[in-house]
């Protein structure tokens, strides 16, 4: 039926990049400064284009658009709640008409296979912005029945100007899971995408300034995170700022909030997520899953799967398999039709990653394959798998965020769910069982914002999404 | 510069009004079956490809209506539809001839084109000018026991419909929508021909509410939420909220459409599957919607239509054993009727949204021009016939005279005649049983002593034209003050205190709506906390949206239409208990 995934079409050769400006008020800006900044092709390390580089300046022009778009009596804040869910599925119909060129581009500067931007990322697009839309009419608040002789009732009003900062590895759903909440709220917002890919959501801008949203209600400064991610985080007219990316960072952000204006925070951060498998579990599709769950996007996953526990009994047949598995990948640019994995996203990211190989290398776990570099140009990493790893290897705390598969072995279940709480994260977790009990026990012991049983990775935008501890705060979706 | 989508080049919204649009004349209803071109493998293709392919690929839909050259075309299938009636072409019929042309519209089962198990056909009539429309299959039992078996089909488990995400139920619903804006003009103009509305209203009113109504359900479709409950012991426990089943709808012939689309839509957003009968006087426009249904790409079964008669078509639903619901819009009497046979037969679930004899009231602080307004357009919308029409007003003493006879002026200068001209106000009733019972109401205030201010009779040159009429000095026990007229007949009642025009507005069975007219924020609240009835309106009238609820209160109706509140309506709360070894915290 309809949920069925269309055919994947082949990616565009021929994509201009024309939307390099800063977005404010419905029109392109050059940077106050004046000055530009490169975007790359991480396959390739070929420059694609340059962008205006947006700082306080620009920050400050885009937050005053969107603090007067938010006015009472403008028109975003007069228009019928349907309305708004209306522009956000017209917004949804304009991105499906360009779902060629977005997902060439995701692509293209971001390494991603094209068939998992084209079906993935987009897909995850349009049920993002038609999830949001619908629910911008039935915001409701409540009427209670307090003591005395009073009446009393609620109303859900809009925060006001949303600051948004965006991560590069899944550029253009993360923009939508920002902006779609928060505009099905009535907010305003000012985003300021991942300098590495701020080019999908500037193309986005058009098909926002299409649809018709009023002026000033979403704008976008591309920039970096110490000048316009800064500038947003401690504006003093920003009412609210969502963040996702490092836990490092995040905490910067919370600490600027502090000191600037007290904004609302949400964040969505790091992982060291665990995948625990029992020996009870379906083996093919527990292999294919923890497998996946690690290496989808070459690691750079938030939720990525980087502590796998495996129970004692089926341990080294599941480190035998799994190698198999990671060795059967093609590397090359994402573009190419067969390719099965990407470039990293830069090289500060792809030298972290090296060094934490070494560090597995170093600290004893057993390299059971890949380890390296691979191939002359672009940032490409080997897929590697380390086996015997113990918990207080670095490879085993720290998030690596690239294709390195972390095996660990388990005995019984009190100590699984020890070791996978043992860590400051607490972003997602995976469990392989067949046992009812089982499943729901360790559901309900593992610390952190969502469980995955028998399946990894499955996020929709009607359930929640976020972090316990310091994976984050507050929920998306 | 304004850009295709409606936005201009600033970003702004193009806010300025649609052109006034246009009925469709010369409309010659008739209906050919199948006309068939190249016949695709069970694939029905979206209008947009085979107008793109041309007209010789596809599949032409199996019904059309036809008309004689030099007339506007109107037919069935939507994509033909289109070019006619927004292109202005008539185009030329290439028929295979397999199928004989035919007269009368078929019942819809299975997203496919049936005719009556028992040949028989009815006559659906034009009230304006009480020309016959067209004819069409009148469905009885053994027609209705087909349609409840293709619905039970479509939703068995594991059927493409029970399979669907509910995010794709949602967006057949918004397509939906779009087809039914696509096609606004020539469903207005049906809605029209056969229930008698003003054009403009059916355009600008029904039309709007059936597409808003339809677009907000489809948003819920995803939102639909259970629980999981903190329960006692070492038990897990959550719900599901699952779909009821099969879905009765028996629907009035005030709002055809729209009173349709309040059901269909919030039973297909939970996962439903329906039986619909339209009303006999207006099954036009819910057959039109049936092509719709199936252009869209809803599995057959999930919604069938068989228009006929209430006490056959209509009891066979109400009485039906595979039936797990009943929705039922019409008269209180009828109501009563459809929850006896639900308890008589398998205690189907039943809601009811039936008469009322609303209060209005206006104290003597309100702003009089918007209440003298608001409750003649409360009482004269859509010739009275509705549910909600403001036919007790009670004015304060105070202002009792000003407001009688600026209602007067009001109601004189009603426009009453053609719906199809832009200036009518007030049409034809729907038929002569409504049109008589009106006139022995309106003849029972005369005698009862209730004083006729304007109207009070039949317009003399024309068929089921009514006048509009205001009586004073109506006290509570004339039948004018107690019983539903659904005609354009306003009678207005003098009150003193808050307390008296509580209790007098409460004395009724019914409770559906009422309305106040203050600017005192307390006398407000008092009176929207003390008045027994499903909705308030304060210094509005008929201000009913798809977010929020609709129902009656005492013997107005059991249950609610629209908003989330719908939902509980057509969905079934399933509690999962699961023991566990230890207790999870």
């Amino acid at each position: 039926m309809s949920s069925s995934q269309p055919d994947i079409p082949a990616p565009l050769t021929n994509l201009k990049f024309q939307y390099t400006k800063i977005f404010i008020n419905n029109e392109w800006h050059d940077s106050v400064s004046g000055k530009k900044f490169p975007v790359f092709n991480p396959a390739t390390e070929e420059k694609l284009c340059e962008v205006e580089e947006g700082d306080k300046e620009d920050v400050n022009k885009a937050v005053a658009a969107a603090r007067q778009a938010f006015q009472l009596g403008s028109p975003w804040r007069t228009m019928d709640a349907s309305e708004r869910g209306r522009l956000l599925y017209k917004l949804a119909d304009l991105v499906e008409r360009d779902r060629l060129i977005l997902a060439t581009m995701e692509s293209m500067n971001g390494g991603k296979l094209f068939s998992n931007a084209y079906l993935m990322d987009l897909g995850g697009c349009l049920k993002t912005l038609r999830y949001c839309a619908g629910w911008a009419d039935k915001i409701q608040g409540r009427t209670i029945p307090s003591d005395g002789n009073f009446f009393t009732y609620t109303r859900h009003e809009p925060v006001g100007v949303c600051g948004q900062i965006l991560p590069w590895n899944f550029p253009l759903l993360m923009f939508l899971w920002k902006i779609a909440p928060a505009l099905s709220c009535g907010n305003t917002v000012v985003v300021k995408p991942a300098e590495q890919t701020p080019l999908s959501a500037l193309h986005v801008a058009t098909l926002i300034k299409e649809a018709g949203f009023p002026p000033g209600v979403v704008n976008i400064v591309p920039g970096y995170g110490p000048t316009a991610g800064a500038a947003i985080s401690s504006h003093m007219d920003i009412d609210k700022v969502a963040f996702t990316g490092s836990t490092e960072v995040g905490k910067l952000i919370k600490e600027a909030a502090g000191k600037s204006n007290l904004k609302r925070v949400t964040l969505e951060l790091g992982g060291k997520s665990p995948f625990i498998v029992f020996a009870d579990a379906d083996l093919e599709t527990a292999l294919e899953v923890t497998h996946q769950a690690l290496f989808y996007h070459q690691g750079q996953c938030c939720v990525a799967a980087s502590r796998l526990f495996v129970e004692e009994s089926i341990y080294d047949e599941f480190v035998r398999r799994s190698v198999e598995r990671a060795k059967k990948y093609v590397l090359g640019n994402p573009l190419t039709p067969g390719v099965s994995q990407g470039p990293q996203i830069d090289k500060e990211q792809y030298e972290k990653i090296l060094d934490l190989i070494e560090s597995g290398k170093k600290e004893g776990a057993k390299l059971e394959c890949g380890g390296g570099p691979w191939g002359n140009k672009g940032y490409f990493i080997q897929p590697t798998v380390f086996s015997n790893v113990s918990d207080e290897m670095r490879i085993a705390k720290e998030e690596i965020f690239g294709p390195v598969q972390q095996i660990m072995k388990f005995k019984s279940l009190d100590d699984v769910i020890k070791r996978a709480n043992n860590t400051t994260y607490g972003l997602s977790a995976g469990i392989f069982t067949k046992d009812l009990d089982k499943a729901i026990t360790v559901s309900a012991a593992l610390q952190s914002g969502t469980v995955w049983v028998n399946c990894y990775s499955v996020v929709s935008p009607q359930c929640p999404f976020g972090g316990f501890k310091m994976s984050g705060n507050g929920r998306e979706m | 510069m304004a850009t295709t989508n409606g936005a201009v080049e600033n970003g702004q919204p193009d806010r300025k009004p649609p052109a006034l649009p246009r009925p469709i004349r010369n409309l010659e209803v008739k209906f050919t079956k199948a006309l068939s071109f190249q016949k695709l493998d069970g694939h029905i293709p979206r209008a947009r490809d085979a107008l793109s392919s041309g007209f010789h690929t596809g599949v032409w839909g199996e019904c059309a209506l036809t008309c004689p050259a030099g007339a506007r075309l109107l037919c069935f299938d939507p994509i033909r539809c289109r070019l006619a009636c927004f292109l202005g072409n008539v185009i030329k019929m290439v028929s295979t001839s397999s199928f004989p042309e035919r007269a009368s519209f078929p019942i819809f089962i299975n997203n496919e084109w049936h005719e009556s198990k028992s040949g028989k056909k009815f006559a659906t009539y034009n009230p304006s000018t009480l020309e016959k429309i067209c004819e069409v299959e009148e469905g009885d039992k053994p027609d209705v026991d087909k349609a409840v078996e293709a619905a039970q089909a479509a939703f068995q488990r594991g059927s493409p419909w029970r399979r669907l995400d509910a995010l794709s139920r949602g967006r057949l619903l918004h397509q939906l929508a779009d087809l039914v804006e696509r096609d606004r003009a020539v469903l207005a103009t049906l809605e029209t021909m056969d229930s008698g509305k003003p054009f403009l209203h059916a355009f600008f009113i029904d039309l709007e509410g059936c597409i808003k109504t339809l677009r907000y359900f489809a948003g819920w479709a995803d939102k639909i939420q259970g629980r999981t409950i903190p329960t006692d012991d070492n038990v897990v426990c959550f719900t599901r909220h699952e779909p009821v089943g099969v879905c009765g709808a028996i629907t009035p012939w005030n709002f055809p459409l729209l009173m349709l689309v309040w059901k269909l839509a919030p039973a297909l957003c939970c996962g439903n599957t329906v039986v619909v009968k339209p009303a006999e006087q207006t099954p036009l426009t819910a057959l039109y919607l049936g092509s719709l249904i199936k252009e869209v790409g809803f599995p057959p079964g999930v919604v069938n239509i068989v228009p006929g008669f209430g006490p056959t078509a209509g009891a066979a639903i109400s009485s039906h054993p595979q039936i797990s619901k009943i929705a039922f819009t019409g008269s209180t009497e009828v109501g009563k009727l459809v929850k006896e046979a639900s308890s008589q037969s398998n205690l189907k679930r039943v809601t009811l949204e039936l008469g009322g004899k609303n209060p209005c009231i206006v104290c003597a602080d309100a702003d009089l021009d918007l209440a003298v307004e608001c409750a003649h357009q409360g009482v004269f919308f859509n010739q009275g016939q509705c549910c909600t029409a403001a036919s007790r007003v009670f004015v304060e003493e105070q202002v009792y005279a000003d407001f009688v006879r600026r209602s007067v002026e009001y109601a004189k200068k009603r426009p009453v005649g053609d719906p199809f001209d832009v200036r009518t106000e007030q049409g034809p009733q729907i038929d002569q049983k409504q049109f008589n019972k009106i006139l022995d109401l309106i003849d029972s205030g005369k005698e009862e002593g209730a004083k006729l201010e304007c109207g009070g009779s039949a317009m003399e040159d024309r068929g089921l034209f009514i006048k509009p009429t205001v009586f004073s000095e109506v006290t509570d026990t004339m039948r004018i003050a107690r019983e539903e007229i659904f005609g354009p007949v306003q009678p207005i009642l003098k009150f003193k205190s808050i307390e008296e025009v509580i209790k007098r507005a409460n004395s009724l069975e019914y409770g559906l709506t009422a309305a106040v007219f203050t600017k005192n924020l307390d006398k407000a609240l008092k009176l929207a906390s003390a008045l027994e009835a499903g909705t308030v309106w304060i210094n509005c009238y008929n201000a009913l949206y798809a977010q929020a609820p609709f129902g009656g209160f005492k013997m107005s109706g059991n249950g609610r239409e629209l908003g989330e509140y719908a939902l509980t309506e057509y969905t079934e709360v399933k509690t999962v208990t699961i023991k566990l070894d230890d207790k999870n915290p």
